[in-house]
């Protein structure tokens, strides 16, 4: 019994880890991007994108997956998700996309106002241009920066890829839990604290070590 | 023909005129002081020499050509590069890049702007530089290895690495500690007396008196006075300058 239901946690974990990937993929890169936007001089810009960063990050991320998921359904009439279960994946990926888009960007923000503006007037005395200003002087500051709240959220993520299950998009604890209807064992579903707990075990070494590699420099 | 022409240059922020109308020359290897209180614009006005700040009228000239019209910015930031070089500023607060050497700090900008060829010749320009600060043993320390009065010293080899026509300082001194300024000003003294030509705001008195060839006393965003450094400081005309020189007697 437990092989059969360390087999079917694996394949439940491979869902997770897939969601938790391609979260981190899109989310980190257009985390930068609203940064950006919310720090734009245009207000047209600037306040829409306030607007969206407060309402996903003060609401429950639950929440936001049903809006995505049944949002377009019952509000447009139309279904864009299909039937299967890629639909419901694709659903709850664009959901945790956009909510840790919104909280990365804040990360990003906070990093970027931290480093005094001396340096970035040193390198323009310097006639450094604003390119070579952010790669050669402020990216790798602003990483040290932000590394450890990033780093924070990650492993929030790892086991926020669990919300998914409202929309039945399968993971661990929904492989977990299908134990409990078929077998009348309650056991995997706390088994897979686990899977989380190695997996953030590992990801907390990671970072550690990544901190380390930028401890040269103050 | 003097190095640096500064004419009839204004500023205000918001409602406040900061600068009124600064004009004054400088001749090629002099030291000019600027001394004033807190808030006279000093700061504002080597913040415009080096195109931190744009003045709202007025013009800046270096060795016969126009940098810069307060009533015509320049909008082309390749311009804007090009002709900022002409001065190097030294921070107050240092501003070294904390995630590169010292020696790093001195060469990143000088290898940017040049052919990859010639890497190593910066390279042991920058050395050189360091070795004349006294910092020979330190090139490969990071700014938190060093001490105040060694960062502010890598920062005047880097600001020199580029060789700027006017090298400027912004109260040097003010962030040490008093037992570091003493380093730093003997490394400026050096400069003066090989004729680099300098710009110096400085709460220093007597430092000022000594190095400077020329002083500039500053009182609400206009010059009030200015002269030969030792006149200005020891026997100064103007009421507002006496105040001010016998108000920092008293500390």
């Amino acid at each position: 019994m437990f092989w059969t239901v360390t087999e079917s946690l694996l394949i439940g974990f491979w869902g997770t880890l897939k969601l938790f990937c391609l979260t981190l993929l899109f989310s980190l890169p257009l985390g930068l991007f609203i940064c950006l936007c919310s720090r734009s001089k245009v207000k047209l810009i600037k306040y829409p994108i306030r607007l969206i960063i407060w309402i996903i990050r003060g609401t429950p991320l639950m929440l936001q997956l049903l809006v995505i998921y049944y949002g377009p359904g019952i509000f447009l009439g139309i279904n864009v998700w299909g039937t299967d279960n890629s639909g419901r994946f694709i659903a709850a990926l664009i959901a945790f996309v956009i909510n840790y888009a919104c909280y990365f960007s804040e990360i990003y923000r906070g990093g970027i106002q931290s480093i005094p503006v001396g340096q970035r007037e040193a390198g323009k005395v310097l006639g450094m241009s604003r390119s070579q200003i952010f790669f050669k002087i402020t990216m790798l500051q602003l990483i040290k920066r932000i590394v450890p709240p990033i780093s924070n959220e990650i492993i929030t993520l790892v086991k926020d890829t669990s919300l998914a299950r409202v929309i039945a998009v399968y993971e661990i604890i929904w492989n977990g839990q299908a134990f409990i209807k078929s077998s009348g064992i309650i056991w995997p579903l706390f088994y897979t604290g686990a899977f989380y707990l190695i997996f953030s075990g590992l990801l907390s070494i990671l970072f550690n070590r990544i901190e380390k590699k930028l401890d040269y420099f103050r | 023909m003097p190095i640096l022409e500064v004419k009839n240059i204004k500023k205000n922020f918001e409602n406040t005129e900061v600068l009124k109308d600064i004009s004054f020359d400088l001749e090629e290897g002099q030291t000019l002081s600027i001394i004033g209180s807190s808030g006279s614009g000093k700061t504002t006005l080597l913040r415009c020499l080096n195109f931190l700040e744009t003045p709202d009228e007025g013009t800046i000239t270096v060795r016969g050509k126009q940098l810069l019209d307060g009533a015509n910015p320049i909008t082309d930031p390749k311009t804007l590069r090009e002709n900022r070089k002409h001065f190097g500023l030294v921070f107050q607060q240092f501003n070294l890049f904390p995630q590169y050497t010292a020696l790093e700090n001195v060469t990143l900008a000088p290898i940017l702007h040049s052919d990859a060829s010639m890497k190593d010749s910066i390279i042991e320009k920058g050395k050189e530089l360091l070795a004349e600060m006294g910092l020979s043993d330190r090139m490969n320390n990071y700014p938190h290895q060093l001490s105040g009065g060694q960062q502010q010293r890598v920062a005047i080899a880097r600001a020199l690495a580029m060789e700027p026509d006017i090298l400027c300082f912004d109260e040097p001194t003010s962030a040490l500690d008093p037992e570091l300024t003493g380093e730093v000003l003997r490394v400026i003294r050096e400069l003066a007396s090989r004729h680099t030509t300098m710009i110096i705001v400085t709460h220093e008195m007597a430092f000022a008196r000594d190095v400077a060839d020329i002083a500039i006393f500053m009182d609400n965003g206009i010059i009030l006075e200015q002269g030969p450094a030792k006149e200005l400081i020891n026997n100064p005309k103007e009421e507002r300058t006496k105040q001010f020189l016998s108000s920092l007697n008293d500390r």
